[in-house]
């Protein structure tokens, strides 16, 4: 079972990666974007390490609510509602129960893709975050590890894609070549969750289930 | 990197906290990131309220006073405002008659919009929506986040201020910026590209003697990429792109309000020399010119190169054009 403090040490593990990749996303988003999205996505997590510094709220569903809610108030363009509106209907699924289990987390992640690919219109093809949120949620039944790894591939597999939602979708077959910026970010906010699994299931080997 | 600024964090806040202080008549709230007109409050009209990325200038806080907007919300460079933004905003000018939004078509834009629209409705002030989207050089279909805003923003809200300004109810003023957009069209063309604060390097790399047509406004290159033309041939590929889809919104021959736009690098004398070429494929083509305007207005930081906006005015939309203005960007009349 993982509770609050669990979230909350995803959300930071999350902002500490942005922090790391904010220029290489940045990067990505130059050629097919705007050149924003690292220095976006760093100031809404920032803000998001800031509110649950201020206090963690009592369960793993209001964690990731308080989240949303952040980055929703602080990104502003494409990242802010999608990454917002990813986590805000993700703590929605998870209610207010105090512990969530493994098995919890992932249907409410499977909701909250649902929710973004609903907001943005978009599928898997179309060279956005929905290509390693897709295939990351749907490996979680094996294990996060399992999760973080294919959306990393999934980002990856973005290159040769044609993009049809978003900025770069206005440079039509121009923008073949080139990796999804929110892609590769999806895969950095999956992989801080591994990451946050793999320390608190190395802290508490004696968990049962999975 | 050689920019004229603090840091990229600031560069925000600071270019508020310069406004401010150069324009006493704005009530500028830096730490919101709001514009709002001073003398807006109690006004009893329709608030026309238009936000985006910052990096446009001088749209929109430019375009704040007498006869335009009532309020504009920036973002980050380049980086639609946050709803909270958005809503403020429309707090701030409501005066019962409702809120008037002006947005460009980004998925960015569209989706912060939304929500703030949502909001708004909750906090019971109505609110309509209209949508810019003039780009020729983006295809409007199922496999694109449909035709960019662009240029048709200037003339969408000076149209809609004017219209507000007289005490049209909020429906009217909503239908006639629909309207302006509809009649609407643009193409632009960059010479270089533009350096964003965060990333400090150019957006993209364009070699010596060639040219990007078919750009929008964040810097991003375009649909294509040819070796250099003169003014001469670039007004003619721009002016014919726009004509070609505008003639199925009007009458051929009808007379157009046209827009020569700087993207922010590109001095008057070169805007002034593409502006005559222009003219003359417009005269040669048939289409009178009813007013004219060459400037830097829908910019994009640094970037060098233009855009050209035309569209089909009728009898009304010269008038709301022509009814004076007192922006710190856009002034006639009064």
């Amino acid at each position: 079972m993982r509770d609050a403090e669990f979230f909350g040490r995803w959300m930071a593990a999350v902002a500490v990666s942005v922090e790391r990749e904010a220029d290489r996303l940045t990067e990505l988003d130059s050629p097919i974007g705007d050149a924003d999205h690292g220095s976006n996505l760093l100031r809404g997590f920032l803000a998001v390490r800031a509110a649950l510094d201020a206090g963690v709220p009592p369960s793993p569903g209001a964690v990731l609510q308080l989240a949303g809610r952040t980055l929703i108030g602080a990104v502003g363009g494409a990242s802010g509602p999608l990454y917002g509106t990813l986590l805000r209907r993700t703590g929605k699924e998870l209610g207010d129960a105090p512990e969530v289990s493994d098995d919890a987390l992932r249907k409410a992640l499977y909701a909250g893709v649902g929710a973004v690919a609903q907001l943005g219109g978009a599928a898997p093809g179309d060279k956005t975050m929905l290509d390693a949120l897709v295939p990351g949620v749907a490996a979680l039944s094996t294990s996060y590890r399992a999760a973080a790894e294919a959306a990393l591939n999934g980002a990856l597999a973005t290159v040769p894609l044609q993009a049809r939602k978003g900025r770069a979708s206005y440079l039509g077959e121009r923008s073949i070549g080139h990796q999804d910026p929110g892609a590769t970010s999806a895969a950095l906010l999956l992989g801080a969750l591994a990451d946050t699994a793999d320390s608190a299931d190395a802290a508490a080997p004696a968990e049962d289930g999975e | 990197m050689r920019m004229l600024i603090n840091s990229p964090e600031t560069v925000v806040a600071d270019a508020l906290r310069g406004m401010a202080a150069a324009h006493p008549e704005l009530d500028v709230d830096v730490e919101r990131r709001i514009v709002v007109r001073r003398d807006v409050r109690g006004g009893g009209r329709v608030g026309v309220v238009s936000g985006g990325g910052s990096g446009h200038e001088p749209l929109h806080a430019g375009f704040v006073g007498y006869g335009m907007l009532s309020a504009a919300c920036p973002g980050e460079v380049f980086t639609s405002p946050v709803p909270d933004q958005m809503l403020r905003a429309a707090t701030a000018v409501d005066s019962g008659q409702g809120v008037l939004f002006i947005l460009k078509n980004y998925t960015g834009d569209v989706l912060n919009f939304e929500m703030a629209a949502e909001l708004a409705d909750e906090d019971g002030i109505r609110i309509e929506r209209v949508l810019v989207n003039d780009d020729v050089a983006v295809t409007d279909s199922l496999h694109t986040a449909g035709r960019r805003g662009t240029g048709a923003t200037l003339f969408v809200e000076k149209i809609a201020g004017a219209a507000a300004e007289e005490g049209a109810p909020l429906d009217r003023v909503a239908a006639l910026a629909r309207r302006v957009n509809a009649a609407s069209r643009s193409f632009g063309v960059a010479l270089g590209p533009c350096t964003t604060p965060a990333k400090g390097s150019p957006t993209f790399d364009l070699p010596e003697g060639e040219l990007e047509l078919g750009i929008g406004i964040h810097g991003e290159p375009g649909r294509e990429r040819r070796p250099m033309m003169t003014a001469r041939e670039i007004a003619e590929v721009a002016v014919g792109a726009v004509l070609q889809e505008l003639d199925e919104v009007g009458p051929a021959d009808g007379p157009v309000l046209a827009l020569v736009n700087g993207m922010g690098a590109t001095p008057l004398l070169e805007l002034y020399g593409f502006h005559a070429e222009v003219a003359r494929v417009l005269a040669e083509r048939g289409v009178p010119v009813a007013r004219a305007l060459v400037g830097n207005y829908v910019t994009a930081l640094d970037m060098a190169g233009c855009s050209v906006t035309l569209c089909r005015a009728d009898d009304e939309l010269l008038r709301l054009w022509d009814a004076p203005v007192q922006t710190t960007a856009l002034r006639w009349g009064r």
